[in-house]
């Protein structure tokens, strides 16, 4: 585990700060300490619920897109890069404003500031999704669909039993990389009050005056967080890659 | 019931089919009766492989006519055609993700609604009759070459077509490997299974060959019953593509 290390030269960086540091304000073994310890873990919680939430429909969103890109028929593949355009050429954090204060408006739904950051990182993210499956369903040979075609199997079939499963294995190591990337971006969410772990950063941060060690402490969070994702994501990769053998 | 003497099984007239500007098959015309077998021979690229990828559309002719059973062939008869004839490919196309035994049951499980015991006891038919019953559950890239192509003909046979086939099924395998398949093939054969095979298989083509087809540039230069052809072959061109392949 060579990330290990990168702890290292952060921990020296702060251990030689020396009397700047005010590492009392999350001294564990100190009750204010400890309570802000707990506070700033505490967003922990929806951090994960929002990225895993955002992942799932985001995947769902990605491959619906990535089949009409993938038709024979130019008007669906016109809707495809329509979508993946469009999506991706807005700015993610500008997607969240706008699907919390502009959404309602517009359409009278009025969602919950959970349910709106999902939908706004899961559009965002969809479009990198939908080029992530084009990609993996367009390197399946074609000899798979003429064979499934050979036994008259149809196209959710043939899809479903035959090109999903291959395609899906290979895109394992993108949509893994993906779901790092959903958990950083799910800091952006805090600008409209989601109580994740950038939003209870911040919050502390103003209460106590102690920003360099309290963000000192969100990066950690982040890194430690990140770090079990994609040992996570590795560890599937190489059972994936022991069934292929 | 159309007569087996009179109408053919499957009926090709005036085919052609183009790749852009190039045209891989030129007014191509060819009968098959119930139970004949048809062995395709030709140079490379000479439309072998098109000719028989357009009876089941896997690719689509532009003109001409091809009746299949009595019905032709358009995209709204294409589901019944596909049920109709069966295809093994040079590159055997299994689904590495697969078992054997799912790779012959998804067809008839999804295709004709059967259930899984039924499914299942179909597919162990099946393999008997290709030998390899023993190798049901293993995946496909834990068989050897010719087993992956006896377990790709089993697959076609378990959704029962009426018609088979073969795109140089045993171009791919080891020479070792070559005769299991064939065998498999001749068996086929005597069971009045009809079958197209491309193959350059001269042997295969003397043993079962009801008639030999030899292709050149997207046309059907020669036809007729393999004693003929191959003993007074009319055309230049298919004297030399024999002398070639005899003698390489
Ligand atoms: N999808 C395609 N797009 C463009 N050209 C094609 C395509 N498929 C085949 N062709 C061309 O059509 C011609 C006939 O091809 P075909 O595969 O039927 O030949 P073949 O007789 O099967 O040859 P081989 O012995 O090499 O398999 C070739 O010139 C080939 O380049
Ligand atoms: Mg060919």
């Amino acid at each position: 585990m060579n990330r290990i290390f990168l702890l290292v030269p952060l921990l020296l960086l702060t251990g030689c700060g020396g009397a700047n540091w005010g590492w009392y304000i999350i001294d564990p073994t100190t009750t204010t300490g400890w309570n802000n310890l707990k506070f700033l873990a505490s967003g922990a919680y929806w951090t994960i619920a929002l990225s895993l939430t955002a992942i799932c429909f985001s995947v769902v969103i990605g491959l619906l897109i990535a089949l009409p890109g993938l038709s024979k028929h130019r008007g669906w593949r016109g809707v495809n890069r329509t979508y993946v355009e469009l999506v991706r050429a807005v700015p993610i954090l500008v997607l969240i404003l706008w699907v919390w204060y502009g959404l309602p408006v517009v359409s009278g739904i009025n969602l919950t500031i959970f349910w709106a950051g999902v939908l706004a990182l899961a559009l965002s993210d969809s479009a990198f999704q939908a080029e992530i499956f084009r990609a993996g369903i367009q390197s399946v040979a074609r000899g798979q669909y003429e064979a499934a075609q050979s036994i008259s199997l149809n196209y959710r079939d043939t899809m479903r039993y035959v090109i999903l499963p291959q395609a899906i294995r290979r895109i394992l190591p993108a949509l893994g990389n993906q779901f790092v990337y959903m958990i950083k971006m799910s800091s952006l969410v805090s600008v409209i009050g989601m109580q994740e772990l950038t939003r209870k950063a911040n919050e502390l941060s103003v209460s106590v005056y102690r920003p360099l060690e309290i963000y000192t402490i969100l990066v950690v969070e982040y890194l430690i967080l990140i770090l079990i994702v994609s040992a996570g994501v590795r560890w599937l990769e190489r059972k994936m890659q022991a069934a292929e053998q | 019931m159309p007569d087996a003497d009179t109408a053919p099984l499957i009926s090709m007239q005036g085919v052609s089919k183009f790749f852009d500007e190039f045209q891989a098959l030129k007014d191509v015309s060819l009968c098959v009766k119930e139970g004949e077998r048809v062995v395709v021979c030709g140079p490379s690229g000479s439309g072998k492989s098109t000719l028989i990828r357009c009876i089941n559309r896997l690719e689509a002719h532009e003109a001409g006519d091809i009746v299949v059973d009595g019905v032709t062939l358009s995209d709204k008869t294409l589901d019944h055609i596909r049920g109709t004839v069966g295809m093994v490919f040079q590159q055997f196309n299994l689904f590495p993700h697969l078992t054997v035994l799912e790779n012959l049951t998804l067809g008839p499980r999804r295709a004709l609604g059967l259930s899984e015991e039924e499914a299942e006891a179909r597919a162990m038919l099946y393999l008997e009759r290709v030998r390899i019953p023993d190798q049901a559950n293993k995946l496909p890239r834990q068989l050897s070459g010719g087993q992956q192509q006896r377990v790709a003909i089993a697959r076609s046979l378990c959704m029962e077509p009426r018609i088979l086939l073969f795109d140089e099924p045993t171009s791919a395998l080891d020479p070792e490997m070559i005769a299991e398949v064939l065998d498999v093939m001749v068996e086929l054969a005597r069971s009045g299974m009809t079958m197209i095979v491309v193959t350059h298989e001269m042997g295969f083509a003397r043993k079962v060959a009801d008639t030999m087809v030899f292709m050149d540039k997207g046309e059907i230069v020669e036809i007729g019953p393999p004693e003929q052809v191959f003993k007074a072959p009319k055309s230049a061109r298919f004297a030399t593509f024999l002398n070639q392949i005899l003698n390489h």
